[in-house]
């Protein structure tokens, strides 16, 4: 287990340095640095004593290191629009992010889950195959078209919830800012974490509903029903646990992708978070945040992998024994 | 009094357009302490019955007719949930394959607990306890520390093993096995049989066992029930249906048991059964293209020499060699293949003799050892041209007939393939004439070839196996578990066909068989192995007569006797 561990924290390691070269190299190679950093009216000499202090004349594996070292440190740089440091830019935008994404996976494995098992266990039941046809419609829909088909039919038309920000926030400890303390904040965040979870939630439940028609074809849950225990026991105990290895595979994945991908949807509904920033980053060229950002979402992405990876271990004890 | 009795028991899958009639009209008895054997081939039945009996018939199947008593009371009819809790409860249930039949994911205690506390009013540590007892009844040494471990930490053996306990947990009145040992080896099907007999007797339980293998009916059963497509043929006490089978059906099955006690130059085969497969059109061999112009170089001696074989897997892997893991598969084990001979292997799952097969047609590479067929050492070939023309005079019949055929492709396709591969027909009309003429002669007919694999039936499919073997006009043909996934009368039938086969083209055998009786009709020498090791290699007729090895003593004393088995139809070579 403690081996497995370390063979994959190496790994993702690996990944993330890699992941920082081309964060690297988009920063140093896209464009010059200095050219974005200062206006027209600085002079050569200038520029050259800044790209001294810089370090932008040193030999490129040095600079390479210097830009892991800080990257280590959560030392991105100086965004070029705001002239502030990304870091900072990051810090605010953040919990913006995080909370839309866990909101919207929590419902999407909240509604998912239940759907799944019941399709799964009812085939042939009319319900059932409404969920499948109208998960075939969330599956289809582009994410920004239900999110203003959202807004038309619950703000403008019912007028029950806000189609934009993320209503009062209570700021929580130095640096994070709370929507879920707050009515309207609460508000605010159903609509785009819907929109956001719905793809999730549709992938979820059907997942879960061929991995229920596949474990319940098999031996042991046959064996389960005639030692005549109840339904209960073997939907839940038997079957679902089964059924739970490649659904947090995808789950994990998924997870990754709401977080980096929020981009659409927070440009729908105006949402403060970082799929936002990212958006002007690039319309602004803003190479430190745009690096900052795919660093940012490798992180995360090789992070709930290795989570993922340990989760195996204490569902399934096949893979426990043999491993040294 | 009847612990179990089924009185005309009718059971009906509805399809589409019509009415599959499962089981029809069977009456069977269970006492309490006996045990009752329901035998037949596949789609017999004979499940069903048993399905029927505790109330888990597959949609949209159902019992159509009929009345099932347990004691005297009528089971068929309850409602749902207390039709569930006699499962278990009542009647006790062992399924056939040890390995799927425990979750995989619970600890084998969480799974007996759930299972006792599901029936009996116990507190979970009373249960715990209960749960011990059991799985040290079942003869699991270590009962206590056991327990607490996951399925995949026992051997097959012990999981079968633990089902049964499972099935105990409420001390039923009636066990249904379906299939218990099939999956098993025989030394351990033979230990299972004893504790379900013991278990049996002691605990006063009434047993319907269901199987397709004889020796299974003839050494644990008290009564049996013959069925056949769904009919119930023949039944009575064991001694009496065995030893003189009345009905035509119980006849033939009987007759196409391989049995090791007497060795026969055909097997019977009674068209009662199946369309048996004659050759549709014979070819004449010695002026047919297979017959003709194998321009192999002449041999004098064996065909194939195996001296010190070795193989070995790496189990785990590591940049150190210290921490590396192996298996060792084969170990220094040395025989030779004869000319026109078949060679029997014979051993239990795990004793390397499917492994022996691919070393010789190189889809491993030995770690030590030689193999030398005919004049060439097959270990030292790297060029491809001379490994190809190795592999064109050996070829391989593979045991499981649904994987071993490319689904997509026509059978035409199938067998042409290696005809075109090796460029041994020059044109396609040739290929084709030469195609159509195998399938005839491998009983299918030509116009067999124009389907996809799907359309056979297992037997049928393995036809076509042999087939596609022959289409390289090989000289040696590698034979691993051939018959072991078809029914008795199938698998008569393509063991003949082999024997005839061998005989037309003079190949050199290499027949690999866990089924002793199966060998011994088969093979002229053979050689027993054990962990990887030959334990000993001897001619047929000597080997079951006076075996050397304490192991092959072993073997053959832990067969099923057969001695029961009419003696009918058989002609004795």
């Amino acid at each position: 287990m403690i081996g497995f561990a370390t063979r994959r924290l190496i790994q993702a390691l690996i990944v993330m340095l890699v992941v920082a070269l081309l964060a690297f190299t988009m920063f140093r190679f896209v464009g010059d640095p200095i050219n974005q950093m200062v206006g027209i009216e600085t002079s050569i000499e200038e520029r050259e004593a800044l790209r001294e202090r810089l370090g932008l004349n040193d030999p490129i594996p040095v600079q390479f290191l210097r830009f892991v070292s800080k990257a280590a440190q959560f030392d991105f740089g100086t965004s070029y629009q705001f002239r502030q440091p990304v870091s900072e830019l990051f810090a605010k935008r953040i919990p913006a992010t995080l909370e839309l994404s866990f909101t919207s996976a929590l419902f999407a494995l909240a509604v998912g889950i239940p759907m799944g098992i019941y399709a799964g266990l009812n085939r042939e039941s009319i319900i059932s195959k409404m969920f499948l046809s109208v998960s075939l419609v969330g599956i289809s829909l582009p994410t920004f078209f239900i999110g203003i088909l959202l807004i038309f039919l619950f703000s403008v038309t019912l007028q029950w919830l806000p189609s934009f920000g993320r209503g009062e926030t209570v700021q929580v400890g130095s640096w994070w800012t709370t929507g879920f303390l707050t009515v309207s904040g609460l508000k605010a965040l159903i609509l785009p974490s819907v929109t956001l979870g719905l793809y999730q939630m549709t992938l979820i439940m059907r997942l879960i509903r061929a991995e229920m028609l596949e474990v319940i074809r098999t031996d042991y849950i046959k064996f389960a029903r005639a030692r005549g225990l109840p339904n209960r026991l073997v939907n839940f105990r038997h079957a679902l646990k089964n059924t739970l290895v490649p659904v947090i595979t995808i789950t994990g994945l998924q997870l990754g992708a709401i977080i980096a991908f929020a981009t659409i949807t927070e440009t729908v509904f105006n949402w403060p978070g970082m799929g936002l920033l990212f958006l002007q980053a690039v319309q602004n060229v803003d190479i430190p945040i745009m690096s900052a950002y795919l660093l940012l979402t490798a992180f995360l992405f090789v992070a709930i992998n290795f989570i993922v990876d340990i989760l195996y271990f204490y569902i399934d004890p096949r893979l426990r024994v043999g491993r040294p | 009094m009847n612990v179990l009795d089924i009185k005309h028991l009718t059971v009906e899958f509805p399809a589409r357009k019509s009415v599959f009639v499962a089981v029809n009209n069977v009456n069977m008895q269970v006492e309490a302490g006996k045990i009752l054997g329901v035998v037949g081939e596949s789609g017999a039945g004979k499940s069903t019955v048993g399905n029927a009996v505790i109330g888990l018939l597959q949609e949209p199947g159902h019992i159509a007719a009929g009345e099932v008593f347990l004691h005297g009371n009528r089971i068929d009819n309850l409602p749902y949930k207390e039709k569930r809790l006699l499962r278990g409860r009542k009647i006790g249930m062992i399924f056939q394959d040890p390995l799927t039949s425990l979750d995989p994911l619970q600890t084998v205690e969480s799974q007996l607990v759930e299972t006792i506390r599901t029936h009996l009013p116990l507190s979970s540590k009373d249960a715990q306890r209960r749960a011990v007892e059991l799985i040290d009844a079942v003869g699991i040494p270590n009962a206590g520390e056991r327990i607490k471990q996951y399925p995949h930490q026992f051997s097959g053996g012990m999981r079968q093993r633990v089902v049964i306990a499972l099935a105990l947990c409420a001390e039923p009145e009636l066990v249904i096995a379906d299939e218990p040992t099939t999956a098993l080896d025989v030394s351990i099907q033979a230990q299972i049989l004893e504790l379900m007999k013991k278990l049996c007797e002691e605990r006063n339980v009434a047993m319907l066992v269901i199987t397709h293998d004889m020796g299974v009916i003839a050494d644990i059963t008290d009564h049996v029930a013959v069925m056949y497509q769904g009919d119930l043929v023949e039944y009575g006490e064991t001694t009496q249906v065995l030893g003189a089978p009345e009905h035509p059906y119980t006849q033939s099955l009987i007759s196409a048991v391989p049995r090791p006690d007497v060795k026969v130059e055909r097997f019977p085969v009674v068209n009662y059964i199946e369309k048996a497969g004659t050759p549709q059109k014979q070819i004449d061999i010695s002026t047919h293209w297979l017959g003709k112009s194998r321009d192999y170089e002449q041999v004098t001696g064996p065909l194939v020499q195996i001296r010190d074989l070795d193989m070995r897997f790496e189990v785990r892997g590591s940049i150190f060699p210290s921490q590396r893991k192996y298996f060792q598969a084969v170990k220094k084990v040395g025989f030779d293949i004869e000319q026109g001979e078949t060679f029997g292997l014979v051993g239990e799952s795990g004793s390397g003799k499917s492994t022996i097969a691919r070393l010789i047609t190189g889809l491993y590479h030995p770690t030590g050892g030689s193999i030398l067929f005919g004049k060439t050492e097959l270990t030292s070939l790297t060029n491809r041209k001379d490994v190809l023309a190795m592999r064109r005079q050996m070829q391989m019949i593979f045991q499981d007939p649904y994987s071993s055929l490319n689904a997509r492709m026509r059978v035409r396709d199938i067998i042409g393939e290696p005809i075109k591969f090796h460029k041994l027909a020059s044109s396609n009309s040739e290929v084709r004439q030469i195609v159509d003429d195998l399938l005839d002669h491998v009983g299918l007919g030509a116009q067999a070839g124009t389907k996809f694999p799907h359309e056979f039936s297992g037997g049928q499919r393995q036809r076509i196996s042999i087939a596609r073997a022959l289409a390289t006009r090989p000289r040696f043909l590698i034979c691993d578990e051939p018959t072991s996934a078809l029914d008795v009368s199938i698998q008569a039938q393509i063991l003949n066909l082999l024997k005839d086969l061998q005989e037309e083209l003079g190949l050199t055998m290499l027949f690999i068989s866990h089924d002793l009786a199966v060998i011994r009709q088969m093979c002229n020498r053979i050689g027993v192995m054990r962990n990887g090791e030959l334990c000993e290699v001897s001619d047929c007729d000597q080997l079951f007569e006076n075996p050397q090895h304490p192991y092959t003593r072993e073997l053959l004393d832990l067969m099923p006797s057969m001695e029961l088995l009419s003696r009918a139809n058989l002609e004795t070579a």
